[in-house]
């Protein structure tokens, strides 16, 4: 580990007693647990880590703190990875992005060596245009050529399993900076629930590589005792209203706090000169974290160029880690302070006014050109070039919330003008560059937060006062310069936005073009919008358009910052993948049993039990039982259940003697069916009402809501899940059900079609209704759930056979039984569906839906749902189009083969002109065509005889 | 959208937890509507910016109907109430 530093020399994460092996493009690298994997890489000397977005450049560690693109990799089959920030792992896999055909030679560079004229912002609109076939021939290309990362399109297991978490507190506290921790210990210490949610590893921020550990471990250590909620590793995404989204890993904390503490520091950004993407170009931030944290040098011999003390202060680092600084550009005409006195009496080169103007070198920075304040150029030799642009608060957060930002000309940034109710900020994002002053600032942050939710004492706000005015007196550190304009004449590349590859010049392009808005030149270049959404380059575009444009930075203002701040996978987003799937009391049975269990809605039903042919003529000749436990189930009570069914059905429920049974359509307002069903009276105040599976949950939530509003005196309970239920069907059903229910009269005269009636069956007390869905005898057995399966084991024994979901729905179809939300949509009226039987206008009480019914039955329909009969043997599918003149007039919404008929049978909505009996049509489905005619939906036992014996 | 509505029977809750019901309208007062008239009730609703009186379920809680006071522009939930409250 050649690029490592002795062991007294930083290095406090990791622990060098061990070693850890990882792969990176297939070699083998050496690492301390601790370490990053781009801390490790750069320590193994592997200095290039990506290659950029458009051009294929080499990129190497330029923030080391996960905010710039350049150290996107792969791990383990996840793309778009920071190497920076992700710890190693023994045996991961970390393989380099967008390079072809690898890291060191990447064929595709040349985009980069002759590409400049061929890919200027918005290419996409100005080349490939014509022929149009161009397009068709480079985009698989440019798809090669361009992007981050890939995704295994064959993957069929979401890698991402995320759970939802919400948390009510009474403060949020984003970022665990120094500011940050002073705010979450005062306002836990005056008795505030708190969270905190920092996106590093460990609590402390910059504080933790920059000479102030021990200051912020005591926070730390405070915020612990004080009962603070510290979430590490967790990225705030985004100000929704109030709410904040942490993402912590496999966890999505939703957090709502009634006040926040914005602390989310500041970005130092980078100088825009020639070059300025090289490898080993870094920034001091970086620099003082490769050292202090990870043990590893940054490179042997380096230049040093800011604006402001950060970059003095990492020359004092390099030095003290025994690199050698070959010169310190500063652009101000004569910086002062502590960093440049222990620098000018070390003897090392402080140049006054000097700025970068460009980097040279191969795959890394070899050379470096500095021009001083009367433009003359000097070369130095370097591997290293740290640079320090200054630093721009990270408002995204408080920009979310509402915050407006005015700009600092002095020192060149954007910072928070006033802040949102409940929004409190601290720390760096307000301007605190020093340590002292951005503790101090974050204690008056949580003091504040705390006292607005009624906290705290005199003593308390003593204190803050004290706080306020010290803070007012503390030292806002050495002034820093304004960043120099890029450079003029000089050779290579000069990039503002590293994610998407965009240069000055792009931006000036764009600018002339008339893309003179930043929010255009956004869309027009796309700088901003990569994975750092403009952390490195806002401050940079700003300046560009602001010299090109001749406005001042504070009208040229900055992007929109919308959510995620943070890069997050869409898997995180996406939350827990499962689909809840119901199932009934008997499902285990349909399994031992062998049957298809398929998805109806979100059951997990039995669609055959492998022979739907033989099922249904169990039916029609001996007796057969299905599993309905499905049907939406509910007991209306009360002394108004009989009115209030009145006024949601469209006929009569209270003239429905007790122990009978009458069928029922449901429509909404508009006169449109809702759902269908059958209310069965149990007696005078009490109802048994079952509506369709897919119904079930919105049919309950509907009836409660009229209830809420008109008040009767009426209770509706949900049974769906507490009753079973099973349809016993077919000639020989009555026999079956004698046999098991002795107590029960079972004659034709004792127990008619259309009766209900209570009894043991199998010793289980059941409700029975008589109804016929299936079009044969039949009896619905409704019974508790946990005694379902002693009905079906009993009625199976006895001789029932079992029959699925598809056998079910041939048998309704040959007796013209529509299926709501099936064979009818959401305009469907009882009169277009045939069920004008189930509509009472004459009613007297108002109902749901009368006056729209009663306006629909003075129109005539212009379309009907209708049986066919098809020819041939085949039946169109599901869906299938009906056919009038060429033209599309129908479709056929249930077709099957019925064995039993002989023939093809179907439902369809035709128009008018069709709609009469002995109608024929025509019916396409892809390339085949049918010919049907229409008749009566009733195709079997149109009478109803078999249903009423 | 996000925000939170004191729910009558089980207190503060996200919004994700409930169910929107709607505009609180006028009920059918028995009289036959002409056709513009019920036009109007069925498919136009008021829409207002500002403070309007709405239905929320409770649907991952209690499952109750309630009404609340809502500012369409901000969010803020004024006040709710359960269904047999007057107001």
């Amino acid at each position: 580990m050649k690029g490592r530093l002795p062991y007294n020399v930083g290095g406090a994460r990791i622990d060098r007693s061990r070693v850890l092996r990882f792969t990176f493009d297939g070699k083998v690298v050496e690492a301390h647990p601790g370490d990053t994997v781009g801390s490790a890489l750069h320590a193994a000397g592997q200095t290039t880590l990506s290659r950029s977005f458009k051009y294929h450049r080499p990129r190497g560690l330029l923030c080391c703190a996960g905010q710039c693109p350049n150290c996107l990799v792969d791990v383990d089959g996840s793309p778009g990875v920071r190497a920076c920030t992700e710890p190693v792992r023994e045996g991961m896999t970390v393989t380099p992005q967008n390079a072809w055909p690898s890291l060191g030679f990447d064929a595709l560079r040349a985009v980069d060596r002759v590409g400049g004229p061929f890919t200027p912002p918005g290419f996409y609109y100005k080349m490939l245009i014509r022929p149009r076939a161009a397009w068709r021939l480079a985009e698989p290309m440019i798809r090669r050529v361009a992007g981050l990362g890939r995704l295994d399109p064959g993957a069929t297991e979401r890698r991402w399993r995320t759970d939802y978490r919400r948390r009510h507190c009474d403060v949020l506290v984003v970022g665990g900076g120094i500011a940050g921790l002073a705010a979450a210990v005062r306002a836990a210490e005056l008795g505030a629930d708190v969270v905190l949610a920092d996106d590093g590893p460990e609590p402390g921020g910059r504080c933790l590589a920059e000479g102030d550990g021990a200051r912020v471990a005591a926070l730390a250590e405070r915020a612990s005792a004080a009962g603070v909620e510290l979430l590490q590793g967790a990225s705030a995404l985004g100000f929704f209203d109030g709410l904040v989204a942490v993402w912590q890993g496999s966890v999505l904390h939703q957090v709502r706090a009634a006040r926040t503490v914005v602390a989310t520091g500041a970005v130092e950004q980078p100088l825009l000169f020639a070059g300025n993407d090289l490898p080993g170009v870094m920034l001091s931030g970086a620099v003082r974290r490769l050292i202090s944290l990870y043990g590893v040098a940054p490179g042997t011999r380096a230049v040093v160029a800011g604006v402001g003390d950060p970059a003095l202060e990492a020359a004092v680092a390099l030095r003290a880690a025994g690199i050698h600084v070959a010169a310190v550009a500063d652009a101000r005409p004569s910086p002062t302070g502590e960093a440049a006195d222990a620098l000018r009496a070390a003897g090392v080169p402080l140049l006054e006014g000097h700025t970068v103007v460009r980097a040279a070198g191969g795959s890394r920075v070899a050379k470096v050109t500095l021009a001083a304040p009367d433009g003359t150029r000097s070369r130095l030799r370097a591997d290293l070039l740290v640079i320090s642009g200054g630093m721009a608060p990270a408002t995204s957060l408080l920009a979310q919330a509402g915050t407006s930002l005015e700009h600092d000309g002095e020192r060149g940034r954007f910072v928070p003008a006033d802040l949102p109710p409940g929004v409190f900020a601290a720390g760096q994002v307000l301007g605190h560059d020093a340590p002292a002053a951005a503790e101090l600032s974050g204690a008056v942050a949580g003091a504040d937060a705390a006292h607005e939710l009624g906290l705290g004492d005199d003593a308390s706000r003593a204190l803050l006062a004290e706080d306020v005015s010290a803070l007012r007196g503390a030292s806002p550190g050495t002034p820093s310069a304004p960043p120099p304009a890029p450079p003029k004449g000089e050779r290579g590349r000069c990039v503002v936005c590293l994610c998407e590859d965009v240069t000055v010049k792009d931006l000036k392009t764009a600018v002339a073009e008339g893309f003179d808005d930043i929010e255009l030149a956004k869309r027009y270049t796309t700088a901003t919008m990569g994975p750092c959404q403009g952390r490195m380059c806002q401050r940079a575009v700003n300046a560009v358009l602001a010299e090109e444009t001749g406005r001042a930075p504070a009208a040229v203002g900055l992007t929109t910052a919308r959510p995620p701040w943070t890069t997050v996978p869409l898997g995180v987003l996406a939350g827990r993948p499962y689909q809840p799937a119901k199932r009934s009391a008997l499902h285990a049975r349909h399994r031992e049993a062998g049957a298809r269990i398929e998805w109806a809605g979100d059951w997990r039903r039995a669609y055959d039990y492998g022979d739907p042919d033989a099922e249904i003529a169990a039916v029609h000749d001996g007796c057969g039982v299905i599993d309905v436990s499905s049907l939406g189930k509910l007991l209306v009570r009360g002394p108004d259940a009989a009115a209030f069914l009145d006024r949601v059905y469209p006929n009569r429920m209270s003239t429905l003697a007790p122990g009978r049974i009458r069928y029922g359509v449901l429509t909404g307002e508009a006169g449109r069916i809702i759902d269908d069903g059958t209310v069965a009276r149990l007696d005078d105040e009490t109802f048994y009402v079952t509506t369709t599976s897919s119904g079930a949950g919105a049919i309950f939530e509907w009836l409660q809501w009229w209830q809420a509003d008109w008040r009767l005196d009426v209770r509706i309970t949900d049974v769906t899940q507490s009753l079973s239920a099973v349809n016993v069907a077919g000639p020989r059903a009555r026999d079956v059900l004698a046999v098991l229910a002795p107590g029960l009269d079972c004659s034709a005269d004792g127990f008619g079609y259309l009766d209900a009636r209570r009894g043991a069956v199998a010793g289980v007390e059941a409700l029975a209704l008589r109804i016929g869905f299936v079009g044969e005898l039949g009896y619905e057995l409704h019974v508790a759930s946990a005694h379902a399966l002693t009905l079906w084991d009993a009625l199976v024994a006895a001789g029932a056979r079992p029959f699925g979901l598809e056998p079910q729905r041939v048998l309704r179809l040959q007796k013209g039984h529509p299926i709501i939300g099936v064979d009818t949509d959401a305009e469907t009226t009882p009169a277009m569906a045939g069920m004008d039987f189930a509509v009472k206008l004459d009613k007297d009480e108002p109902f749901v839906g009368r006056w729209a019914l009663e306006r629909l039955a003075s129109r005539e329909c212009t379309e009907r749902l209708v049986g066919v009969v098809i020819e041939g043997e085949h039946v169109p599918g599901d869906g299938a189009v009906v056919v009038a003149g060429d033209a599309p007039a129908g479709r056929i919404t249930s077709a099957r083969r019925s064995a039993r008929l002989g023939r093809g049978i179907g439902l369809a909505w035709v128009p008018n002109g069709l709609s009469e009996l002995g109608s024929r049509i025509e019916i396409r489905d892809g390339g085949t065509t049918f010919a049907a005619e229409v008749v009566d939906a009733a195709f079997y036992d149109p009478d109803g005889e078999r249903l009423r014996t | 959208m996000s925000f939170v509505l004191e729910c009558p029977h089980c207190g503060p809750r996200e919004v994700t937890d409930f169910r929107f019901g709607g505009e609180v309208r006028p009920g059918d007062d028995g009289g036959r509507p002409d056709a513009a008239a019920l036009t109007r009730t069925l498919y136009l609703r008021a829409n207002v910016d500002g403070v309007q009186r709405e239905w929320w379920q409770h649907r991952s809680g209690c499952g109750a109907w309630f009404r609340a006071e809502r500012d369409t522009g901000t969010n803020r939930v004024l006040r709710t109430a359960a269904a047999e409250v007057a107001w």
